[in-house]
């Protein structure tokens, strides 16, 4: 299957099967680079629909400090941009779940551009979401990404004014990654109620499937934002379970678990 | 104020350098500040505003002081400081403080955070919220807190809030990051006061403007003193505010050398220092484009040097434009030159420097002895008060002179 095309058919299936998407977010190498292909199959069999591959970075400015966290455990357990890579081409051979690599700009950068774009195409990676590029400094890269097949996912969010909503719409392809809130990444109580106003925004501009994050982390969250959105993200509440059990034989149980109860499939 | 300089362009960019690097949730509001800031500049209350308290509040125009003892003894140049260090918080960092308060005030932001390395541009921003009435949180890496603790008394004596780092090497990149975070959590009531000319577009362009007034002054003021153009000027660049503030008049006259002086560390292996041209290449960090220390997974390096304001990993973006074009050149100055530089300039002419602008002086003091009858323009960005208890370390014979 030519992978840009997983992320469309997976939302596609999902919107058919009447439920949302669920978009499972790991940092690659927590809690090392040798247990996560195994953690994302568990996920997958939980009943993750997407998984989204977080390459760690020194200097995560978006994110809160349970991700924070990850990145710094995963770099000490040398999870280089390389490394990852490989770990995308071993969950690559043993599924089909689509694959988002999920970046800061400047380990892609040092690695080369056009040469990760080859090579995260050749792992089987299906598109990228880069956290610090904005739609205004992606001309250059989003061409990249796309001569290589691969999907540019980017972000809109509750501050998006009506202009860049469309020019979010207009650079992404595969999904919209809505961020529910202003903030970083983690969990809260209950999700912002602004993001249903933000869905319906976008919807103007774009006919591609529309996932919500930050702040889910229980499957109550899934339901109630499962109504309007075409999928949800998770990141922290299962990189806080990695955190607390990493040492533990039934972390891959664990987690297969968790997401079973936030997809609802039994 | 005088007109920018043509860079950057619409979008932030100095050539391929600076631009706006920050996830989607921070893009509406910094181009919310960009309209605000032009409109600011055009406006002509503003600007009678800042003069006022630039004058009379902080204590511009700075002197231009020619240091005729230190020219003597080293033979050569003709060496005159601006002193920056003499205005009000010890530091030049008062005068974009200044201009951005009055800009967060025009914006209704009630509540401003702001990064710190050494305390300068935390305790400026402590001072203007003060003068304000605004609340006031500074981010500060636990390692700076501990070397620069009287700046964190000063800053909690003001009133500010001063939020402890603790991640990462405990140093301003981790403090810029945490202070992104609570900007990006409380935006419609905050305004992030960045303190160099770092980070996202507009801040290197606002930062610049706001610090112009360094340059534009000591140009007047040598050409009065000396009837001409100096031929060297030395400033030192972290982020490079004060670097930038004093080149920027100056950027046009083509015979006037620009050199920045970045912190040559312990030596110059990665991890050692915060020498940018020296040992790095260019990457993103915290919004911008330019020259950055990392290593080849384009991971974000440690860094080190004495001076807490200068240990940075990335330099400025419009730096990483002077540099390419070899407009200015960039030479580092190790913790030991900077010493003694200090040391030098206070036992010649009374004056203790930041130890940040010791290293402008060291590279002056190095170059000064074969410059025939050249002119020296050095920027002593601050004053040395708040290193005290570092040059004690570093001067131990001075605390027991007794001692034999």
């Amino acid at each position: 299957m030519p992978s840009s095309e997983r992320i469309a058919e997976r939302f596609a299936a999902c919107k058919a099967a009447g439920r949302p998407a669920l978009v499972a977010y790991i940092t690659a190498g927590d809690p090392s680079p040798g247990a996560t292909e195994e953690l994302a199959l568990a996920m997958e069999r939980g009943g993750a629909d997407v998984l989204e591959l977080g390459v760690p970075f020194s200097d995560p400015i978006a994110d809160g400090p349970v991700i924070q966290r990850a990145s710094d455990r995963a770099l000490k357990a040398g999870a280089r941009v390389a490394r990852v890579l490989e770990i995308a081409a071993g969950i690559r051979k043993r599924s089909d779940i689509p694959i988002v690599l999920f970046s800061y700009l400047n380990p892609l950068l040092r690695y080369g551009f056009d040469k990760l774009c080859a090579d995260a195409r050749q792992a089987g990676v299906d598109g990228c979401l880069l956290t610090d590029l904005s739609v205004e400094e992606a001309g250059d890269t989003t061409e990249t990404l796309r001569r290589h097949g691969l999907d540019t996912v980017f972000l809109a969010a509750p501050t998006s004014t009506e202009r860049r909503l469309a020019l979010v719409a207009r650079h992404s392809t595969g999904f919209v990654y809505v961020v529910s809130r202003s903030g970083v990444t983690g969990e809260q109580d209950s999700v912002s109620g602004g993001v249903e106003e933000l869905i319906a925004s976008l919807r103007r501009h774009t006919a591609l499937p529309l996932a919500v994050g930050f702040g889910i982390s229980r499957r109550e969250h899934v339901e109630a934002v499962g109504r309007y959105a075409d999928g949800v993200v998770v990141g922290s509440a299962f990189m806080r379970l990695i955190e607390r059990h990493g040492a533990s034989p039934d972390l891959a149980a664990r987690l297969e678990a968790f997401t079973r109860e936030l997809s609802g499939q039994s | 104020m005088s007109k920018s300089t043509e860079l950057p362009d619409e979008r932030g960019h100095f050539g391929p350098y600076g631009g706006r690097y920050v996830p989607e949730i921070l893009m509406a509001p910094l181009e919310e500040l960009e309209t605000a800031y032009t409109q600011a500049q055009r406006d002509p209350a503003f600007q009678a505003e800042l003069k006022d308290l630039l004058a009379n509040f902080a204590g511009r125009p700075t002197p231009l002081y020619e240091a005729k003892r230190l020219s003597a003894n080293l033979g050569g140049a003709r060496i005159f400081i601006k002193r920056e260090d003499l205005l009000h918080t010890g530091a030049h960092k008062i005068n974009n403080c200044l201009g951005q308060i009055l800009l967060a005030r025009r914006m209704g932001k009630r509540r401003i955070i702001a990064e710190t390395g050494a305390g300068q541009h935390g305790v400026a921003t402590a001072t203007v919220c003060a003068l304000f009435g605004l609340e006031c949180v500074v981010y500060m890496g636990e390692e700076d807190m501990r070397r620069q603790r009287l700046n964190v008394f000063r800053m909690r004596l003001l009133g500010a809030r001063v939020e402890s780092v603790t991640s990462g090497s405990r140093t301003l990149k981790d403090a810029v990051s945490e202070a992104m975070r609570d900007w990006v959590s409380n935006i419609s009531s905050t305004h992030y006061l960045l303190g160099s000319a770092l980070g996202a577009h507009p801040y290197p362009m606002m930062v610049r403007d706001f610090h112009r007034c360094t340059g534009d002054e000591a140009r007047g003021q040598i050409l009065a003193r000396t009837g001409r153009l100096p031929d060297t000027i030395f400033a030192c660049v972290g982020g490079g505010s004060n670097a930038i503030g004093i080149f920027t008049a100056f950027i046009p006259d083509e015979r006037v050398k620009l050199v920045g002086v970045e912190a040559g560390g312990r030596s110059l292996e990665l991890g050692q220092h915060a020498a940018r041209f020296a040992g790095g290449s260019p990457g993103v960090l915290q919004g911008a484009y330019s020259y950055l220390l990392q290593d080849d997974d384009g991971q974000v390096s440690l860094t080190h040097s004495v001076s807490a304001g200068l240990d940075y990993a990335l330099i400025g973006p419009e730096h990483a434009w002077l540099h390419d074009q070899g407009r200015a050149e960039y030479v580092s100055a190790s913790d030991a030159d900077a010493l003694q530089a200090a040391a030098t300039l206070a036992r010649t002419e009374g004056i203790i420097p930041a130890l940040e602008s010791s290293h402008a002086v060291a590279e002056a003091l190095r170059r000064a002895p074969a410059a025939n009858g050249e002119i020296f323009l050095i920027n002593l960005s601050g004053r040395g008060d708040k290193d005290t208890d570092i040059y004690r370390e570093n001067f131990p014979a001075l605390d027991n002179p007794d001692a034999k």
